[in-house]
């Protein structure tokens, strides 16, 4: 018989594990920026020492919390926009499950120093088997609900969600290539410079397709939804989807600037970084165009307002992406702050602030409600998520430009005017004020912790949701 | 150079690279509508999804457009100009070891004459020069803060390098050798051969070497397992030798700690000093030699150098350096 009714059950799941795994990842990023200021505040254990905790910031913010929004959402999203029930819905409670468990073995094992230490693949072979199990039956799952649609056309949301799953398997599959010696420890299957480069094809496109193309889809979603106006351009949704993922594959060299990477191949990830400006544009206007006729909106609006912010956000990052893989730019900002502070605009700034706006679109809807327990605090949420992402990238690109400049000032006899501990004597204050921004942002999760509580306390959680009168489309 | 493995790759590269800047080219071309004319609004998209999703289907902003064809545009004139399609080296001939190459030519040369007349003073000279010391403390920071501290004055494993106690010897002559080419301080493990017991009792000896609380029984005990274990290095008599760079153990100075714990777990698992080659450290950089000896001249000038025997004192000054690009191989033997 034909379901009548959506699957909530696991998307509600993964929105509340949204709202805890940020809270626990930006909570360890709080407390790497204060080790920067004060070593020795985790008391000298190794479990908890900067080197170890760093991989278990970036795993929690990017996988955990990033991870799990992307469940939540491509599961409603897809279910909604089809018009039809999740397909095996056991396999969709195992990626719950399934996932859930990736993130608890990566916060043991990767405290206890367990790693294969590849960037954003820390995690050990047997993880990694695991993650590819889920990662399968995610696909299954999601694909197999887009075949069994209702809609004639599959929505703009759907093709985002789909790029980032086959591609994010593709880049988990090669990069984590690896032979095993023990349970716990692997050696890369590539060696010096091919794994350099393997390494930054995957980890800029990690950054792609899962900080980018899956949370494009998430934008596409929810804010025509929050705007309640369509979609600026279908035309431009089309071209900056096939060009974004297109071009996004060649960017990776730009990591390994002025290093032994060949020429020839620093250049083409130069080249085709700076030709991804004009499609990540592409997103960001369509989201950004589709509020005229709803502008006035932003001003009661604290939702809209979260997702126009992160919207902007992703524009600036993304131009800044571009200028920096520029070779004499990189020369200046590569191994300084400035490259933190970039990231973050773009995970706090983009990532976080659209999958904050969304989340406060989504759990009510999944508590049977039409909206949060408190507006008030959304605003609240707002203002600190917004102040505290911006005092913290402005500290580091100071920090990060001093940082360049320092290193390269030289004395009229050819030696460097300053000591490594010289400069890195002047980053103190910039540090200070980096953790007062990412403690403002945490501390609007908190709010939003609390917020949510109220919201699941004053509903009733919603298992099935009737699926509406099939409108052919 | 060719970073190629066969000629197949460079036009594998070339190709799937020209084809995709004029892929997307032709592709931006396909979908390049003609503009809304004046108060004409853009179409709305028959599909609906979720009840009220739709999309407008405007054309694509000229200014876009016009960005996406900037990028494109600029990625060929690029890759005219500089390497990037497979082996094609580009009409600069840039690369990014010739850059390199010619900036420390370049450094080589402006800063030349800063550093010959240092290069053709000895050591001793060189320490008492203002000058010298000030750019030899810069060279200091650069290259050895790291370790023995900004103030030279060590840490525990690092030596101290401002007293008159040295593992290799204090005179000039060393000091370049141990700059330029790094030591290895390898002290063997004795737990096993020594045991528990007489590890105690050899730790309690050396603690009598330099007069510390130590526990006299034990100690006397100690000295003949000390004789035929340790005195190989550090001498019959305790003072070392610095042929090998094994410690003095009559001073009062401890690189690994002079308490009885942190001699018996010296004695036990033994040590690994290792000070890298100040030589391949700086690489390929400019005025290597001269900037060698400045930092010996500083490191000397810190207070701890051991004067030059006589003779040397006299010799001609050059010979306190090795010829110019050949540090490595031509550096005055350990002594």
């Amino acid at each position: 018989m034909e379901a009548t009714t959506y699957n909530y059950k696991v998307v509600r799941q993964f929105a509340i594990m949204t709202v805890v795994w940020g809270i626990v990842g930006m909570l360890v990023g709080v407390i790497l920026a204060a080790q920067l200021i004060w070593p020795d505040i985790t008391f000298g254990l190794e479990w908890l020492s900067y080197g170890r905790l760093r991989p278990l910031h970036t795993n929690a913010v990017i996988f955990a919390f990033g991870g799990s929004a992307m469940f939540a959402v491509s599961y409603y999203i897809v279910q909604r926009t089809c018009q039809a029930r999740l397909w095996a819905e056991k396999l969709a409670a195992f990626t719950f499950w399934g996932w859930t468990l990736v993130i608890v073995l990566a916060a043991v094992t990767l405290p206890l120093g367990i790693t294969t230490s590849k960037e954003y693949a820390e995690l050990e072979w047997p993880i990694d088997i695991l993650i590819t199990v889920v990662w399968v039956s995610y696909a299954l799952v999601f694909f197999g609900t887009v075949m069994k649609r209702k809609t004639k056309h599959i929505y703009v949301s759907n093709w985002f969600f789909g790029a980032y799953i086959i591609v994010i398997a593709i880049l988990h599959l090669v990069n984590s290539a690896e032979l095993p010696v023990t349970f716990f420890k692997s050696y890369s299957a590539y060696a010096g410079v091919q794994d350099a480069m393997v390494q930054w094809w995957y980890g800029h496109n990690a950054v792609g397709f899962f900080l980018t193309t899956a949370f494009l889809g998430m934008m596409y979603y929810f804010i025509p939804k929050q705007a309640g106006r369509p979609i600026y351009s279908y035309r431009l949704s089309v071209v900056h989807f096939w060009s974004l993922n297109f071009i996004y594959m060649w960017a990776g060299p730009h990591h390994l600037q002025y290093t032994a990477l060949p020429d020839w191949a620093q250049s083409l990830g130069m080249v085709f970084s700076l030709m991804l400006l004009a499609p990540s544009w592409g997103g960001m206007m369509n989201g950004i165009m589709t509020l005229s006729g709803a502008w006035h909106k932003l001003r009661t609006d604290p939702i809209l307002k979260f997702m126009v912010t992160a919207l902007s956000f992703y524009g600036m990052s993304t131009f800044e992406g571009p200028m920096m893989s520029i070779k004499t730019v990189n020369a200046l900002s590569h191994y300084t702050e400035w490259t933190i502070g970039h990231v973050h605009s773009g995970a706090l700034g983009w990532v976080a602030m659209i999958t904050i706006g969304s989340m406060y679109y989504l759990i009510p809807r999944l508590f049977g409600r039409e909206s949060m327990f408190s507006t008030k605090l959304i605003e609240w949420h707002f203002w600190l998520s917004t102040i505290g992402v911006v005092l913290y990238i402005a500290a580091l690109w100071i920090a990060g430009v001093a940082q360049g400049l320092m290193w390269r000032a030289a004395n009229p006899d050819g030696t460097l005017t300053y000591s490594f501990a010289q400069v890195l004597n002047n980053m103190y204050p910039f540090w200070g004020i980096r953790l007062l921004g990412g403690s403002l942002f945490f501390f609007g999760m908190l709010i939003m912790a609390w917020n949510v509580w109220q919201t699941t306390r004053q509903g009733r959680a919603v298992n099935d949701a009737a699926i509406p009168q099939a409108v052919h489309a | 150079m060719s970073d190629f493995t066969s000629g197949f790759w460079p036009i594998y590269i070339s190709v799937i690279t020209l084809v995709s800047i004029i892929g997307t080219w032709v592709f931006l071309k396909s979908q390049t509508t003609r503009k809304l004319a004046p108060g004409e609004k853009a179409e709305l998209m028959e599909h609906t999804w979720d009840g009220d999703l739709q999309d407008l289907n405007n054309p694509l902003p000229r200014w876009w457009l016009g960005l996406f064809n900037g990028t494109l545009v600029f990625a060929v004139v690029y890759l005219v100009l500089w390497p990037g399609l497979g082996n094609y080296a580009g009409v600069l001939g840039w690369t990014s070891k010739g850059e390199y190459e010619a900036e420390v030519k370049a450094a080589e040369a402006k800063f030349q004459p800063i550093y010959a007349k240092f290069l053709g003073q000895n050591i001793v000279a060189v320490s008492s020069d203002p000058e010298a010391l000030a750019i030899g403390k810069n060279l200091f920071l650069t290259y050895c803060s790291q370790c023995h501290g900004s103030d030279a004055a060590g840490a525990r494993g690092f030596p101290n390098l401002t007293d008159k106690d040295w593992l290799y010897g204090g005179e000039p002559d060393t000091i370049v050798a141990t700059i330029t080419d790094g030591r290895a301080g390898v002290m063997p493990a004795m737990g096993e051969a020594l045991g528990p017991d007489g590890t105690k009792e050899v730790a309690n000896y050396v603690l009598s070497l330099s007069g510390r609380p130590h526990d006299a029984a034990l100690a006397a005990a100690g000295q003949t397992k000390f004789a035929e274990n340790c005195a190989a290095c550090h001498m019959p008599d305790g003072t070392g030798m610095h042929a090998l760079g094994a410690p003095n153990l009559t001073d009062s100075v401890w690189l690994y700690g002079g308490s009885e714990g942190a001699i018996i777990e010296t004695i036990t698992k033994g040590r690994n000093g290792a000070m890298p080659g100040m030589s391949q450290t700086m690489g390929t950089t400019s005025n290597k030699e001269a900037k060698l000896h400045l930092l010996a001249a500083y490191v000397y000038g810190l207070g701890g150098g051991t004067p030059p025997a006589a003779p040397a004192a006299e010799a001609p000054v050059a010979d306190d350096a090795a010829p110019a690009d050949a540090g490595a191989t031509e550096a005055p033997a350990k002594p």
